[in-house]
């Protein structure tokens, strides 16, 4: 038992039979829980969503009156038309995801959750916002539509003329 | 087996693994006995049985087996659940997308079903092995109601199953099932009307057979099993035929004629 001399250094050469079957058990074991997460992540990650499209039709340009702000509410955008052209940000606070809105008064964007401010054209005035309110892509369609993609992020001061 | 270091012995002596098994680590019938006392899951077992109740031939292990499949449809079916919306317009759309878009879901949706099969063919054979065998009589009458009622358990856990893909061979069967009911004296209508929730088989029905088959049902029958197990120790362990006292006796009495 105890006195049975091991012979260091080489891998199996004083592999018994019970040893073996337990590095086989064990291993089986591991190869199967491996395979077991996989199986989890994959089938946990939805292959199809059933979530509205990131791409928007705000309508005829027309119905956007200059210098004015319009959110809106259901896909959590701005279109502003301003001197300089059309443009959109997005209206959700880079801070934790609110939904700011526009104070006509104040000329501000302004998130009711944790106080952020934002100006017109989404820079941050203050608040605990991280970043400024981002600019989205906004291109007009063959039939003269505002379209905006929610999924693209542009650099600002990127203006559409009309 | 002392010329290498055993993973499990020194993963049992670890100072994590005694917080939560108290019972030590010794190898002695004590220790042994102790694993099983002192383990809140293990504890409805007996701690010791005779190698005779453990053969094939004593159960054809039918309960283990049953308890097998009922294990694979709990966690098949709470993955299910994660896709599936049990309402009108979800429900059928869902169950396709389970077949064809979700990664795994046909193996998990026929590994639920085959099992649901097969745990059905098993609580009857399970039955049948029990009531042949003669394990039904004194002391573990009562271990065989609690078994009817598991198996009761068993049929409608199968049957409000089937109405949950939403498909015509569920909305038929389950109207056919649920009409079944109103053929009860006196209160069947009134049976018929609570089951669905409504006068037909709709978004009130599809709800009602969701809560059960995957809430209500699912934990009466963990409570009954729970209670199953825990009489099998109480009744002396498995029918073994040859160990039983009565037969013991019996067979002492025939020896000492012989003689």
């Amino acid at each position: 038992m105890a006195d049975e001399k091991q012979t260091d250094g080489e891998f199996g050469a004083d592999l018994h039979r019970r040893e073996f079957f337990v590095k086989l058990g064990l291993g089986s074991l591991g190869i199967a829980a491996a395979g077991t997460v996989a199986f989890g992540y994959q089938f946990l990650s939805p292959n199809v969503l059933y979530e509205a499209s990131p791409i928007i039709n705000a309508g005829k340009p027309e119905s956007y009156p200059l210098d004015s702000v319009t959110l809106d509410v259901n896909s959590g955008i701005y279109i502003i038309h301003s001197k300089e052209g059309f443009f959109s940000l997005s209206a959700v606070c880079t801070h934790l995801g609110c939904l700011t809105a526009w104070k006509p008064d104040l000329g501000i964007i302004a998130c009711p959750c944790h106080g952020s401010k934002f100006k017109q054209d989404g820079e941050k005035i203050e608040g605990p916002a991280p970043r400024p309110l981002p600019w989205k892509r906004v291109w007009l369609s063959d039939d003269g539509d505002l379209m905006v993609d929610r999924s693209t992020d542009i650099r600002p001061m990127e203006f559409v003329r009309v | 087996m002392a010329s290498s270091p055993n993973y499990f012995d020194q993963l049992r002596k670890s100072r994590v693994w005694r917080s939560i098994f108290r019972s030590g680590t010794g190898a002695s019938t004590v220790h042994r006995a102790l694993a099983i006392q002192q383990n809140v899951f293990l504890n409805l077992f007996s701690t010791k049985v005779r190698r005779r109740m453990l053969s094939f031939s004593a159960t054809w292990y039918l309960g283990t087996l049953t308890f097998g499949t009922f294990l694979i449809l709990v966690a098949t079916g709470v993955l299910l659940m994660l896709y599936y919306h049990p309402s009108v317009p979800q429900a059928y759309a869902d169950t396709k997308d389970l077949q064809f878009v979700v990664s795994s879901g046909l193996f998990l949706r026929n590994l639920h079903r085959w099992s649901a099969h097969a745990m059905v063919f098993l609580v009857f054979a399970h039955m049948f092995k029990v009531f042949y065998r003669g394990a039904y009589r004194a002391p573990r009458e009562f271990n065989w109601v609690i078994g009817i009622i598991l198996l009761l358990v068993t049929l409608l856990l199968s049957y409000t199953g089937y109405l949950l893909p939403w498909d015509q061979l569920a909305y038929w069967a389950i109207t056919v099932g649920s009409n079944i009911a109103s053929a009860v004296p006196l209160m069947g209508n009134k049976i018929h009307f609570l089951l669905l929730g409504g006068n037909a088989v709709n978004a009130n029905a599809l709800l009602r057979f969701y809560v059960l088959h995957c809430m209500i049902l699912p934990l009466a029958a963990i409570f009954f099993i729970a209670v199953h197990f825990w009489r099998i120790r109480k009744d002396g362990g498995l029918y073994a035929h040859q160990s039983e006292p009565a037969t013991l006796r019996a067979q002492a009495a025939a020896a000492k004629e012989a003689r």
